[in-house]
């Protein structure tokens, strides 16, 4: 009992970051992808910021009197990962809109079998010649 | 597509709650303004450009299920050892946690121990993040750009003045806000050393604020208040500006980023150091993120006039 009310908070961290990676790995619409990505990062930054909280503390302010505070170094680390995050994520869409621009598809799959038929025809190109 | 996005959002939101409840005020603030509000949007932006449906997958999500499955599992073996929940004397709390907690109120004279760690003692670290924001912003303006010729702006103005006069309240409304929310930006950019906030904060609310005004007034008219070039040459001056910092304190003789030298009182070169610093990064991640939604926002306005074109 005590190791479930110890423990929880990795396992919840645990089940975002799967539901993130599942929708990753089975999907194949481009932006469910991303969004996927994004569960699975936000999981990650729970996880740091669940690491730093200590019992009885308070927000890392500082202030007279008070002596029990929460770690502030994953504060920081996770801080800095979620603007970086959104940024990449915008690279990731702006990918996205010239892929659909390119292939008039964000399916996985359909971009996939587009490729092959590129492929194909240029392998064939050379013996009709 | 749609409700995926929202309930993204909504996740967002979620989050920053958790983050509050565990202490760590200035990463929800982040969490909140990002998570929920800008990234929202830009999804939003794009599922209009590459549209709402989706078909059912055609292979089977079987394999993927057992993979999840077997990779939860062992993560869930692997967390019988992590020391418990709200443990005080867990290996993250010994190393240079307490040196920050304890030391920094005597080193930095800042009371906020999450700015001063962010930007004094991991100055480094937050200088390759800006670096990373930037980069980012310029590989979104590589992909996204596109040549603007002078009768596009006309037509699109046409159409953003006839789409516009349907929503008269949200104008009204929002222009009555948009001053508060400069405001409160440039609160949260200089109040960061004493209380929740800082430049990546103040950043992101500063370009909503805009962003805001672009969403109700036309890209034309927001492109008018601060141009394009503007942003870009911003963009840019924030890591200049923070760069420079570590470099005068090399010139006064500190190491790079030492903001000890910067004045004759330790404490004095830090307070300016961090303001300094903090700026840039402000000035970098909100120039960043309107970059990002003026390159969203011109890419779809050029695929609409495109398809105008074609008809």
């Amino acid at each position: 009992m005590t190791m479930i009310l110890g423990l929880y908070n990795y396992w919840i961290v645990i089940v975002l970051m799967m539901i993130g990676f599942y929708i990753i790995i089975a999907h194949g619409h481009l932006i469910k992808k991303i969004v996927g990505l994004n569960i699975f990062q936000i999981s990650v930054f729970i996880f740091y910021i669940s690491l730093g909280k200590v019992d009885g503390g308070t927000a890392p302010i500082w202030q007279e009197g008070i002596i029990l505070y929460s770690n502030p170094l994953p504060h920081v680390l996770i801080l800095t990962a979620i603007v970086v995050g959104i940024a990449t994520t915008a690279l990731g869409l702006a990918l996205t809109v010239r892929i659909k621009e390119a292939y008039g598809s964000v399916n996985e799959d359909e971009i996939q079998a587009m490729d092959n038929q590129v492929m194909a025809s240029q392998e064939k190109e050379p013996q009709q010649c | 597509m749609f409700a995926v996005v929202m309930l993204a959002g909504i996740y967002g939101l979620v989050c920053a709650s958790f983050f509050v409840a565990m202490d760590a005020v200035d990463v929800a603030f982040t969490e909140a303004s990002i998570g929920a509000g800008i990234s929202t949007l830009l999804m939003l932006t794009t599922v209009a450009m590459t549209g709402r449906t989706d078909h059912e997958a055609t292979h089977k999500p079987l394999m993927a299920f057992v993979a999840v499955i077997v990779t939860g599992g062992l993560l869930i073996y692997g967390t019988f050892d992590m020391p418990y929940f709200g443990s005080a004397d867990a290996p993250v709390h010994q190393h240079v946690g307490p040196h920050y907690i304890y030391d920094s109120i005597q080193e930095i004279g800042v009371p906020n121990m999450v700015t001063s760690v962010l930007a004094s003692y991991r100055g480094f670290d937050t200088f390759g993040e800006v670096t990373v924001i930037f980069t980012a912003g310029i590989g979104v303006l590589a992909l996204l750009s596109v040549a603007r010729r002078p009768e596009d702006d006309a037509v699109m103005e046409a159409i953003n003045d006839s789409m516009h006069e349907k929503h008269l309240i949200l104008r009204i409304v929002i222009k009555t806000m948009i001053p508060f929310i400069v405001l409160y930006a440039f609160y949260v950019q200089f109040h960061g050393d004493y209380g929740p906030g800082g430049g990546f904060q103040a950043g992101v609310i500063f370009a909503a604020g805009i962003i805001l005004y672009a969403m109700l007034f036309g890209l034309g008219a927001a492109r008018r208040v601060i141009t394009q070039p503007v942003v870009q040459m911003l963009s840019a001056l924030g890591v200049l500006v923070y760069g420079s910092v570590g470099l005068v304190s090399m010139l006064n003789g500190g190491s790079f980023l030492d903001y000890n030298v910067l004045a004759a009182d330790p404490i004095a070169g830090q307070h300016l150091g961090i303001l300094l610093i903090e700026l840039g990064v402000g000035l970098t991640v909100a120039s960043v993120m309107i970059i990002i939604f003026y390159s969203f926002v011109g890419r779809s306005q050029f695929q609409k006039a495109n398809k105008g074109e074609l008809l």
